[in-house]
């Protein structure tokens, strides 16, 4: 072959010319290893190096989290023979990790607030669902009293204290409180930020400014230890209502700068075309405006929420127990000692389930978004 | 007579449908209810202050602490007061922030780039790890390093060395220390002659280049000034440093510096944990740059490494740099979280320890804020100026 490559064409008389060899393969599974994994020499070896990283990572992170777990039942680590993670503590605990303390007879109330949460969400969600306006007037109008009458009691339902709550309920509740709560206070705020009004317009920004300044655990500390302090004598607020509060407050301060955002991105020509249509200040804001920008947000205000979702756990500074703090403080039982990483691997798996897919909606969002506005 | 009839519209108009007289009446309104709520938090703060008998005020922070701090880069004992307390966390939180904010910076850049590799493997790893490392809570991850990988290192007796110079086990990472004696003073001098010289040397070069077009290579020259002359009378007359090496000695290590677990475990945490947000910053910031870029760089004649250095980067650290100054901020915000592993930072010790002890919640919550906001706004500020830096010249 070489020698019929070292030999000069003129050799040949035209139309002569043997067989050339074929290419290097670019396609089939040879050539796309060559081209994707093995391109050039460094490539090549930077290929054989995470090769070599994975055959030491996975089958030990396998063998830990399925092939030599733990998954019988039991009360205790001595039941936990085999080598891998306990997922035998995650059985005898799963309860607690759900609903915390929540009475056990009283479990099903979260659960119907919770489906009933998911089925009305979804229904705004999904795109084409007949019918959204009634499941937005209900998630925003008739839940929220709904899902305090179902999670605290009253009208013949036991009233549960919210001491007893903690664990994914715990969470849930705080995130979506949180971001339900935030969402208005941030559109004020973004309002306030743009205004033509000096005085209003210094009071937000300070106000958006501190919290952004500051870490929601400063917040969380004030929110427990000071605020108490700022009501007069005999007026105090539960522990709960003091964190969501807190949370509250700090998450409106990041959601006001998504929002204001969104409002930049809204073209001049939108406010002109409103106020000549003669529409006032808040008209304008609330039909033409806000509309278009908050569409624009909704990947932000995902982000923002999933931001919150994660950061939840912090309210352990006030002894609130939700998933994470629950999880730790099993291991912490003289019956679990030690099994830390099992807790931390559930945990994750919670956590990271919901804040993925929440991710990837808001990428899918993005893409539509874009191509709505690409024509 | 125009002026005269425009005169009687605006009078026609009644004054609450003036714009201005309207919007100083909000303004007033929106001032009236901040004075009010303000002045409802403050006497209500003081009445409860005075009912349980806390006397407000920063006196407290000239009183004896009394209590022990694991870890302090200056001077710190029992004797100590609060005050020295405060300047010990606000240490702590500065240097765990500069720590991770160097390692997640590296780090990020590192998987950024990775993410855009030709190779798929390395692209598709370096986004299971942004992917994996965003979506699981920071605090949870802490508590992995802390608990789930540094509480299980073998105790010191069986300590892990690494060339018996560094030794790691449950109390942290020994490791040797520098101890500069008399004899270190003509290696420091020569690395000052060697900066000073490179500065030259790079001016020069430029200048040359800027008149005849010909390349002088005073990056390389400029590391030789800058690191061999220094090596080299290190090599001649002596380096003069006594190394502080640690040793065993009876329950504990003796010499050479200790670095507690705690910070081990928040660098790693915070610095992991920031690099998937910064791989993602820099991987849209690259790609933000058009390919018409690279093209037309390489059609100029540029070479590969120059197109991405002289053409790629500068355009894409415009993009980048405003969202990095915000994981900058996150960071050294998150460095908070250090109160739950035991970390004794600012939180930990002031808004921690120093309130439950001295109950003065007001003085420390506001301390603690204003510190963090007053590193929020160097660092934006910093950010600000190193941005204005590489923003386009436009004309």
């Amino acid at each position: 072959m070489s020698n019929i490559e070292a030999r000069t064409t003129s050799e040949f008389p035209p139309g002569q010319h043997p067989d050339m060899p074929p290419p290097v393969a670019t396609s089939g599974v040879v050539g796309w290893v060559r081209q994707n994994l093995f391109p050039t020499p460094l490539n090549a070896i930077a290929t054989l190096l995470a090769l070599y990283a994975l055959y030491l990572v996975l089958p030990p992170l396998l063998n830990w989290l399925i092939f030599d777990a733990n998954w019988q039942e039991g009360t205790s680590r001595a039941d936990c023979v085999r080598e891998g993670a306990c997922w035998t503590m995650i059985r005898a605990r799963f309860g607690q990790l759900m609903y915390g303390f929540y009475p056990v007879d009283q479990r099903w109330r979260v659960d119907v607030a919770f489906i009933l949460q998911f089925v009305a969400i979804a229904g705004v969600l999904i795109e084409g669902m007949p019918g959204k306006r009634w499941f937005a007037l209900f998630l925003f109008l008739v839940y929220p009293f709904l899902a305090y009458l179902l999670f605290y009691g009253g009208f013949g339902l036991v009233e549960v204290d919210t001491s007893l709550w903690g664990g994914l309920m715990l969470t849930l509740i705080l995130a979506t409180t949180g971001i339900a709560a935030s969402l208005p206070i941030g559109v004020v705020l973004a309002l306030g930020r743009r205004s033509h009004m000096p005085v209003i317009r210094i009071a937000t920004v300070a106000f958006i400014e501190f919290v952004r300044g500051v870490p929601l655990i400063t917040v969380l500390f004030m929110a427990s230890v000071i605020f108490p302090l700022f009501l007069p004598e005999g007026m105090s607020f539960d522990k709960l209502v003091r964190a969501l509060v807190g949370i509250s407050l700090f998450a409106a301060a990041y959601m006001a700068e998504v929002i204001r955002g969104g409002l930049q991105a809204i073209p001049r020509g939108q406010y002109e075309g409103a106020m000549s249509l003669g529409l006032g200040y808040w008209k304008m804001n609330a039909f033409v405006i806000l509309p278009q920008a908050l569409r624009i947000s909704i990947p932000g205000i995902v982000n923002s929420f999933i931001g919150l979702f994660m950061d939840t756990n912090l309210v352990l500074i006030m002894g609130l127990i939700e998933l994470l703090g629950m999880a730790q403080s099993a291991t912490r039982d003289p019956d679990w000692l030690g099994q830390i990483n099992t807790a931390l691997a559930f945990v994750s798996l919670v956590y990271f389930s919901f804040c993925f897919s929440m991710s990837r909606y808001s990428q899918y969002l993005e893409r539509k978004l874009h191509t709505g506005y690409r024509r | 007579m125009a002026a005269s009839a425009e005169r009687s519209v605006a009078s026609a108009v009644p004054i609450w449908q003036n714009r201005t007289a309207r919007s100083i009446f909000y303004q007033a309104v929106v001032l009236g209810l901040l004075v009010l709520l303000a002045y409802f938090f403050i006497s209500n703060t003081a009445a409860n202050l005075a009912k349980r008998g806390i006397a407000s005020g920063f006196g407290f922070l000239n009183n004896v602490a009394g209590f022990d701090i694991s870890f302090h880069l200056v001077d710190y004992d029992l004797q100590s007061t609060y005050g020295d307390a405060l300047v010990i966390g606000i240490l702590n939180t500065l240097l765990v922030s500069a720590l991770g904010i160097v390692l997640a910076t590296i780090l990020g850049f590192i998987i950024g780039m990775a993410r855009l590799s030709r190779n798929w493997l390395i692209a598709k790893l370096a986004a299971v790890y942004v992917d994996g490392i965003r979506n699981v809570p920071l605090l949870a991850q802490l508590i992995f390093w802390y608990f789930g990988v540094l509480s299980t290192l073998p105790g010191v007796k069986q300590s892990l060395s690494i060339l018996d110079t560094f030794y790691l086990n449950q109390r942290g990472l020994f490791m040797p220390t520098p101890g500069f004696g008399p004899g270190f003073w003509p290696v420091a001098v020569m690395f000052g002659i060697g900066v000073a010289a490179a500065i030259v040397v790079s001016r020069w070069a430029r200048r040359r280049q800027m008149a005849t077009g010909q390349q002088f290579p005073s990056i390389r020259v400029g590391l030789a000034l800058v690191f061999g002359l220094p090596i080299l009378t290190g090599l001649v007359a002596g380096f003069g440093i006594d190394w502080s090496y640690p040793e065993l000695k009876g329950f504990n290590f003796a010499g050479g510096t200790q670095i507690i677990p705690e910070l081990i475990a928040l660098t790693l945490g915070l610095s992991i944990y920031t690099a998937a947000f910064i791989a993602e910053i820099v991987r849209s910031g690259i790609m933000a740059v058009s390919h018409g870029q690279t093209e037309a760089a390489l059609a100029l004649g540029l070479r590969r490494k120059h197109v991405s250095r002289l053409v790629i980067l500068p355009q894409a650290l415009r993009v980048i740099v405003p969202p990095l100054t915000s994981q900058y901020l996150n960071l050294t915000k998150n460095s908070s979280l250090a109160v739950f592993i035991g970390y004794p930072e600012l939180v930990a010790v002031f808004a921690g320890t120093t309130l439950n002890q001295t109950g003065q919640a007001v003085e420390t919550i506001v301390i603690t804020m204003a510190v963090y906001l007053a590193i929020s706004l160097a660092i934006s500020a910093f950010m600000n100026w190193y941005n204005r830096r590489v923003a386009l010249v436009e004309r």
